[in-house]
């Protein structure tokens, strides 16, 4: 059984279509890129994996013991976001609330699953920083701890490199591989870096006018991929 | 100096000025509670939209000719705010935009209903005791006062109980709602405080000056702390100070409350502004 499996799914908005009869399977430990054009529906279709958004046809199956508030977000950052006045600590920690219920405070061991989750992300030293004062890599690096908190399986992570600079991209794409190869943690992305995906997925969802999904090297071999890959310049 | 200590003790000796001390500290307390979201979620101007809702429900109330304002006006505001809030982030009409129509509208019909069929002969002393509750403070009954009290203690209790949650929903709404906690239900529950406090607050800053008990003590916490609890937490603290300090000011100099207070407020933010531009400074 797969961790996840999208069914005929069909997504739009206001009764129009965007996206037609949509199928793949994720495994644990899989990488998969999701790329297309702008207005594809990639991220529409990533509120629908999120439980955000309902499909209009088909639907989303979680399994392997997943249930699908266990999938960690990492969203692109709101306008509100940036000028929060909150604590690294205070953030990370937020990520522990599903678990919680309706018990009111913060446990022990949620404290020390946030704690271990900065010591990852290698941002304990900012714990007391306030969010608004860091840079756009620790932010991001701060969010990624939250989702850690959040889920021990599956990342979806929304253009989580979109507005850093090239260092901080290698560092971030970096960790996020560490997550996936030493954790195993399966890891679901939306990117508009082809080079970049086309290093570190093991799966690629291509979508668009045309529909791609399949491993890396099958991508590589289609039609749509060669053109995708040779029109943005990629390195493989 | 001393004559001043005097005329105050000789002040404090009325049930009335203490019942206007205990509810005026209280309502600044809630208000400031929940500032610092509504600031943070761009919903500023809620305080001033529900209180105008307020306001119209008020009017109606009295053309109706009901005893007990509180039946059709806490009903009304709650059912606003719910809708305001809901409908803030995924509508044509966008927030601000939706605040400002209900604002107004309401505002309007209020006041046109007031004239319409106002009893009163002195009306446009009416309508500006609702804007500017000028003295209803001073007028309070114990019932009032035991009503005031029972509602912060819940309003406090349940921030209190449910801060971590309020927290994770102001902070990132899709996050907490993708893995799994109730999103809307906290949303709900954050527009029915809200409401209850500024239905309390008309009583004592009036309609038109609700905003400031909401905005300011958040905005000037925001200037210093760095954490959502510190700036929750001065935020309550310097709300508390600048309404107990209003409500004297006004008994000694005979200045209207809703006005002293805010004229606090403001003066406070200036100082908070000040000494944040000065930590900056040393730090940079």
């Amino acid at each position: 059984m797969a961790q996840l499996s999208c069914q005929g799914v069909s997504l739009g908005y206001d009764g129009k279509e965007i996206l037609h009869d949509l199928s793949f399977t994720v495994n644990e430990g899989d990488y998969l890129c999701i790329v297309g054009e702008n207005g594809s529906g990639k991220s529409t279709l990533m509120k629908t994996i999120l439980g955000l958004h309902s499909p209009m046809k088909g639907k989303i199956v979680t399994g392997d013991g997943l249930k699908q508030t266990e999938i960690g977000y990492l969203p692109q950052q709101t306008v509100v976001q940036k000028d929060f006045p909150a604590s690294v600590r205070e953030i990370v920690l937020s990520g522990c609330q599903a678990r919680c219920g309706l018990r009111p405070f913060y446990n022990a061991e949620e404290k020390q699953l946030a704690a271990e989750a900065m010591e990852k992300m290698n941002i304990t030293h900012l714990a007391k920083r306030c969010y608004r004062e860091l840079s756009g890599g620790q932010q991001q690096r701060v969010l990624l701890a939250r989702a850690l908190c959040a889920t021990r399986k599956v990342l979806l992570l929304d253009e989580p490199v979109s507005g850093l600079d090239p260092k901080v991209t290698v560092e971030m794409y970096r960790l996020i591989h560490e997550l996936n190869v030493r954790d195993g943690i399966t890891v679901i992305m939306i990117s508009h870096d082809i080079a970049a995906a086309m290093r570190y997925a093991t799966h690629i969802l291509h979508i668009g006018k045309t529909v791609f999904f399949g491993t890396k090297l099958e991508y590589m071999d289609s039609d749509i991929g060669r053109g995708f890959t040779d029109e943005e310049g990629g390195e493989e | 100096m001393a004559a001043m200590f005097e005329k105050l003790a000789a002040y404090f000796e009325f049930s009335f000025v203490q019942y206007a001390l205990i509810t005026g500290v209280l309502i600044a307390l809630c208000s400031s509670l929940l500032g610092v979201t509504l600031v943070l979620k761009r919903f500023s101007f809620i305080g001033d939209g529900l209180s105008h809702v307020a306001f119209g429900a008020m009017a109606v109330a009295a053309v109706v000719g009901l005893t007990n304002e509180m039946l059709l006006v806490m009903p009304i505001t709650i059912l606003c705010a719910v809708l305001l809030l809901r409908t803030g982030q995924n509508t044509k009409i966008k927030g601000d935009a939706s605040v400002a129509m209900i604002s107004v509208g309401a505002l309007a019909i209020g006041y046109l209903l007031m004239n319409l069929f106002s009893s009163s002969s002195n009306l446009s002393g009416d309508v500006c005791s609702t804007l500017f509750g000028s003295t209803s403070i001073l007028t309070l009954s114990k019932t009032e006062v035991w009503m005031c009290v029972i509602l912060s203690v819940i309003v406090v209790a349940v921030f209190v109980l449910f801060y971590n949650k309020i927290f994770c929903v102001t902070f990132d709404e899709s996050f907490s709602k993708a893995t799994g906690t109730k999103a809307g239900l906290y949303n709900l529950l954050i527009a029915i405080i809200i409401a209850v406090i500024i239905v309390l607050a008309m009583n004592l800053v009036g309609s038109l000056l609700i905003s400031a008990l909401v905005i300011f003590p958040a905005l000037s916490a925001m200037r210093v702390f760095k954490s959502f609890k510190s700036v929750t937490l001065c935020a309550a603290i310097m709300s508390v100070c600048c309404s107990a300090l209003g409500i004297i000011i006004s008994i000694l100099a005979g200045t209207p409350v809703g006005s002293t207070i805010v004229a606090v407020d403001i003066v406070a933010f200036a100082g908070f502004s000040l000494t944040g531009a000065i930590l900056g400074g040393i730090k940079k």
